[in-house]
């Protein structure tokens, strides 16, 4: 038997391999480095692993190859638009990060006790969070790329395993965090083993694991259509899961309120854009020779997501869980750009999810400054008044809240009427009409929270807003412009994506 | 058009406490555009029916979207009245700002960007640039009401918005329709000459027409979709109420005539007979609660509603007269509204009670004030001589020539108007004055000054509407011989 060395194309890979080298050696400064010294150094090092590897995605913009990996990864302009915002995004969140306040001092200590107590007391703070969310981010980064099956369920688990972990840091309400973990964790165990039932009847379908193979099957037809169907079905559940579309969306307000709020922002925003990333590939790719077999169902999808998202989060008093419902009405609205399956519906998903994240981290940006003394304050009762003792937190929170609902002149309401129209130019029609209804039903929480900040009597109960550290403050005036020259004038990203957004097979 | 926006940029960064400086700034800026308008205005061709003062820039090529602005007959008066009401209401308003949950400069930054969305709204000329800034110019009103209002503000805001954001939304829905239709059909575009062009199923079109009148009709607001304006004109400030009655709400009888008939014909005319019920339905109705009003400012509010529902009817009736009444109207309507509301927010301020029962004998005490309410009142009940007259006579006319039924039962409208108008004026200003009125101060300089000009117009166009109408004239007979129509009677009228 005779090995063959695989080929590899270094500079095609790098940003990846930039970031997974970062998150090894930020391992070694947790190991090594004086305690003082860590949270600065680590800061230092995943900032520069991530500006690096958004500079070699910048270089490799343009360039398409499907053997960049031995065929395992392929590189074409979808690839590149969505790492690019994978890693927009969670420079932003590193931002919210780089704020220990909210991080347990050491996680691996029983909440309350004595052991916690004294790490708190010494004020040596655990960092391992950096090199987390790195392999997370590289993960990510794998995930939208990924064209074989085996190189896609590693790359999930990548993704998935540091934020089990990440959600369960939490300083404050540490049983709450802990008990999110878990559920985080232990529902994806089950997505997981979904996604790999899809891969082996998927596998049992074509004799391929490969994407080209399984698209070749369908093309080809002749096979098995009850192995295709049950493949498509496990293997989309696995997806959906990610991204928090009803109905596997039962974990995201339990993990959107116990994790700690910039874990729950780089969540919320980046693994939506890679899980998208992941879906626009196999929808528009492999699959899209057996739309008949899926488009129904996940436009039946997309319409209770977007539905019931935007109803329950109604009823929400809490507004991280509130945000929590909020995403899940938009994975419907994305989804229907995936169901849209055309070149347009494929620039307004990425274009969406870019708009969407950042509007996301700023939002959760918003939320870590409201505390009191116990920690951040989430009950909206207590956000009453808000406008009056800090115009800056309040004004952005609505801008981003009426960038959600989709108001003119944010980025939000461009993404909308792109990935809406998209979605009518294909005939989903009904699913529009769902869209807008529930825009319309989605307007009234978002102003609902506008109404208490700015025009409810403030209650005086300690709850204030934390003077934003130059960190957070970045994040939230960088998510603020992006937010509204998107929405002004959206033109260069918008032909920029309709430049390079394509796949190649 | 951006010229307020300059104004609203100055006062942005005034620093903190130049309340004043705040205020002559605004006044200047308003003054400024309303300059600029009345040169364009004279500028304008009339008897050429295109659209003029043209500006187009590319704003989203990948989506067809141009920034494109220009005006025609309609547009232009609408701006028109719009530039003139601005610095009367701030002048009017002078101390209305204070008091509210913010600053005075965040008022006058809000009026501003608001008049820049009036001018925005009515000159677009692509419908996606239209739509856009008809969604985004809730939200100053939405800040306004909510922020500077009286009483119940944050629940009529919320009602406000709510309402016009569904309807909002559902145009938006229509829109897309259109966007995608037209891609379709040779290209991707929002021009509204090219979408008029559009070729569609009539079940489309249909539809497509319902999304946009629902969403003009809760704008407007004709009968059923009112129930929001009532509550949100008692809550806001005077100023703020003429604004959101006299210039926002035309934008829904402006988008029937520059949008339903022109890109539907054939479902406007379909459906015709129900709107026509409505309006006559909006008429009376609104009179009838305004009968009943307890409260002036949803007195006046009531009364708005039976006005819109005649300047629906005659955008409706489909004949020249109708045509150019109902532009008319929505002219005159600003200015006797705006009289209304102004002086009416003066006699409540003076007397601290918006209750009508609260007032007696004003005549006696402050007779500028009286009279000035009561020549507005008299033009809201469209007296001959006075501005309304002239647009309800055109609309009633223009009407009769095609539903003389409609006309019959919408003329007991005027008769219950001298009813809701006559009535508080007698208890108000006449007779003798009772307790709590005896000293309460006349109309000082600046009051004045601001009133002025708008009881003039109401005079002056009573007696000698021709200039006015010599500009819409030909822009309503180019909407109806659009539409396919041709008028059924000799025409009167000054052509």
């Amino acid at each position: 038997m005779t090995f063959t060395a695989p080929v590899l194309s270094y500079s095609l890979l790098s940003p990846i391999l930039i970031l997974l080298g970062g998150a090894l050696v930020g391992v070694l400064v947790e190991a090594f480095v004086a305690k003082a010294l860590r949270p600065a150094i680590q800061l230092t090092l995943t900032l520069g692993a991530l500006l690096l590897s958004l500079m070699q995605v910048w270089r490799i913009r343009g360039q398409e190859s499907l053997t960049a990996a031995m065929g395992s990864v392929t590189i074409d302009g979808t690839a590149v638009l969505i790492q690019a915002s994978i890693l927009i995004i969670s420079i932003i969140s590193i931002f919210l990060i780089a704020d220990t306040e909210h991080f347990a001092a050491l996680p691996a200590a029983l909440p309350g006790s004595e052991e916690e107590r004294n790490a708190l007391k010494s004020g040596n703070q655990i960092t391992e969070v950096y090199p987390l969310t790195l392999f997370a981010i590289a993960g990510m980064m794998i995930f939208p790329i990924a064209s074989d099956l085996i190189t896609l369920f590693v790359a999930l688990e990548v993704l998935s395993l540091p934020l089990y972990l990440m959600a369960g840091l939490s300083r404050r309400r540490r049983l709450a965090s802990q008990e999110s973990a878990l559920k985080y964790f232990l529902l994806g165990a089950f997505s997981s083993a979904f996604f790999l039932f899809g891969a082996a009847y998927l596998y049992g379908y074509s004799a391929s694991i490969t994407f080209a193979g399984i698209r070749e099957a369908i093309v080809g037809g002749g096979g098995n259509d009850v192995l295709l169907l049950i493949g498509i079905a496990f293997l989309s559940i696995g997806l959906l899961f990610k991204v928090g579309a009803v109905p596997f969306h039962a974990w995201t307000p339990d993990v959107y309120q116990g994790a700690p709020t910039p874990i729950t922002a780089f969540m919320a925003a980046a693994t939506k854009a890679a899980a998208f990333g992941a879906m626009l590939r196999i929808y528009y790719t492999v699959f899209s020779n057996a739309q008949w077999s899926w488009t129904p169902v996940l436009s039946g999808i997309a319409i209770i997501s977007m539905l019931l998202g935007s109803l329950v989060a109604i009823a929400q008093r809490d507004v991280k869980r509130m945000l929590a419902y909020s995403s899940i009405a938009h994975a419907g609205f994305l989804l229907t750009g995936v169901i849209a399956l055309n070149k347009a519906g494929l620039d307004a998903t990425i274009f969406y999810l870019f708009a969407y994240g950042i509007v996301t981290v700023g939002a959760f940006g918003v939320v870590t400054l409201v505390r009191d003394s116990a920690g951040e304050v989430t009950d909206l009762n207590r956000w009453k008044g808000l406008g009056k003792r800090s115009p800056f937190a309040a004004a952005s929170f609505a801008l981003f809240l009426l960038a959600f609902a989709g108001i003119p002149l944010t980025s939000g309401f461009i993404g909308k009427f792109s990935i809406f129209s998209a979605a009518y130019e294909s005939g989903a029609k009904g699913v529009v009409i769902a869209g807008v209804l529930s825009s319309a039903i989605a307007a009234f929480f978002y102003i609902r929270v506008i109404v208490l900040m700015f025009f409810a009597e403030s209650v005086e109960d300690g709850t204030s807003v934390e003077i934003p550290s130059i960190l957070t403050r970045t994040t939230i005036v960088f998510a603020v412009i992006v937010t509204v020259a998107l929405g002004v004038y959206p033109a260069p990203l918008l032909d920029f994506i309709t430049d390079i957004a394509s796949f190649i097979r | 058009m951006l010229l307020p926006l300059v104004g609203a940029s100055v006062i942005a960064v005034l620093p903190k406490g130049s309340e004043k400086a705040a205020k002559q700034a605004a006044l200047l800026t308003t003054l400024a555009v309303m300059a600029t308008t009345i040169a364009m205005a004279v500028g304008f061709q009339r008897d050429n029916v295109d659209l003029q003062f043209v500006e187009k820039y590319a704003w989203i090529p990948s989506f067809g979207i141009n920034y494109a602005l220009g005006v025609d007959a309609i547009a232009l008066v609408l701006i028109l009245m719009s530039t003139i009401l601005a610095p009367v209401v701030v002048l009017a308003g002078w101390n209305e700002s204070q008091g509210g949950r913010w600053s005075v400069k965040t008022f006058y930054i809000l009026v501003l960007v608001l008049e820049t969305m009036m001018i925005g709204v009515f000159a677009a000329t692509d419908v996606f640039l239209f739509y856009v800034i008809f969604e985004a110019m809730l939200i100053p009103v939405y800040f306004l009401i909510g922020g500077y209002g009286t009483g119940e503000r944050s629940a009529a805001a919320v009602k406000f918005l709510i309402y016009s954001l569904v309807g909002g939304l559902l145009m938006l829905a229509s829109i897309i329709a259109l966007y995608v239709m037209s891609g379709a059909q040779g290209g991707h575009t929002f021009d509204i000459n090219k979408l008029s062009q559009l070729t569609m199923s009539s079940t489309t079109q249909n539809l497509l027409f319902l999304g946009f009148f629902i969403a003009f009709a809760i704008k407007a607001p004709v009968w059923p979709f009112h129930t929001w304006l009532p509550d949100a004109a008692q809550s806001a400030t005077p100023g703020t109420s003429v604004l959101l009655l006299g210039v926002l709400d035309k934008v829904g009888t402006f988008g029937m005539i520059r949008y339903c008939l022109t890109l539907f014909p054939e479902a406007s005319k379909t459906f015709t007979p129900i709107i026509m019920v409505l309006a006559v339905i909006s008429i009376i109705y609104g009179a009838f609660l305004a009968i009943g009003a307890k409260d002036i400012k949803r007195l006046i509010a009531y009364t708005s509603i039976s006005h819109f529902g005649f300047i629906t009817m005659g955008i409706f009736a489909m004949t020249t007269q109708g045509q150019s009444g109902a532009i008319l109207y929505m002219f005159n309507h600003g200015f006797s509204t705006a009289a209304l509301f102004l002086v009416a927010g003066w006699m409540i301020s003076r007397r601290g009670s918006s209750t009508i029962a609260d007032f007696g004998g004003l005549q006696r005490v402050t007779p500028i004030l009286a009279w000035s309410f009561f020549i507005a009142g008299l033009s809201s009940l469209a007296l001959p001589g006075l501005s309304s007259f002239v647009s309800e006579f055109l609309v009633l006319v223009g009407t009769f020539t095609r539903y003389p039924v409609h006309a019959v039962i919408a003329t007991f409208g005027i008769v219950l108007a001298a009813l809701y108008i006559l009535i508080p004026v007698q208890k108000a200003l006449h007779g003798p004055t009772t307790a709590g009125n005896e000293n309460l101060k006349d109309l000082n300089l600046r009051e004045k000054i601001a009133i002025a000009p708008v009881v003039a117009i109401i005079v002056v166009l009573g007696f000698y509407p021709s200039p006015l109408l010599k500009v819409i004239n030909p822009a309503a007979s180019h909407v109806i011989s659009q539409m396919g129509y041709a008028d059924p009677a000799p025409t009167i009228g000054d052509k």
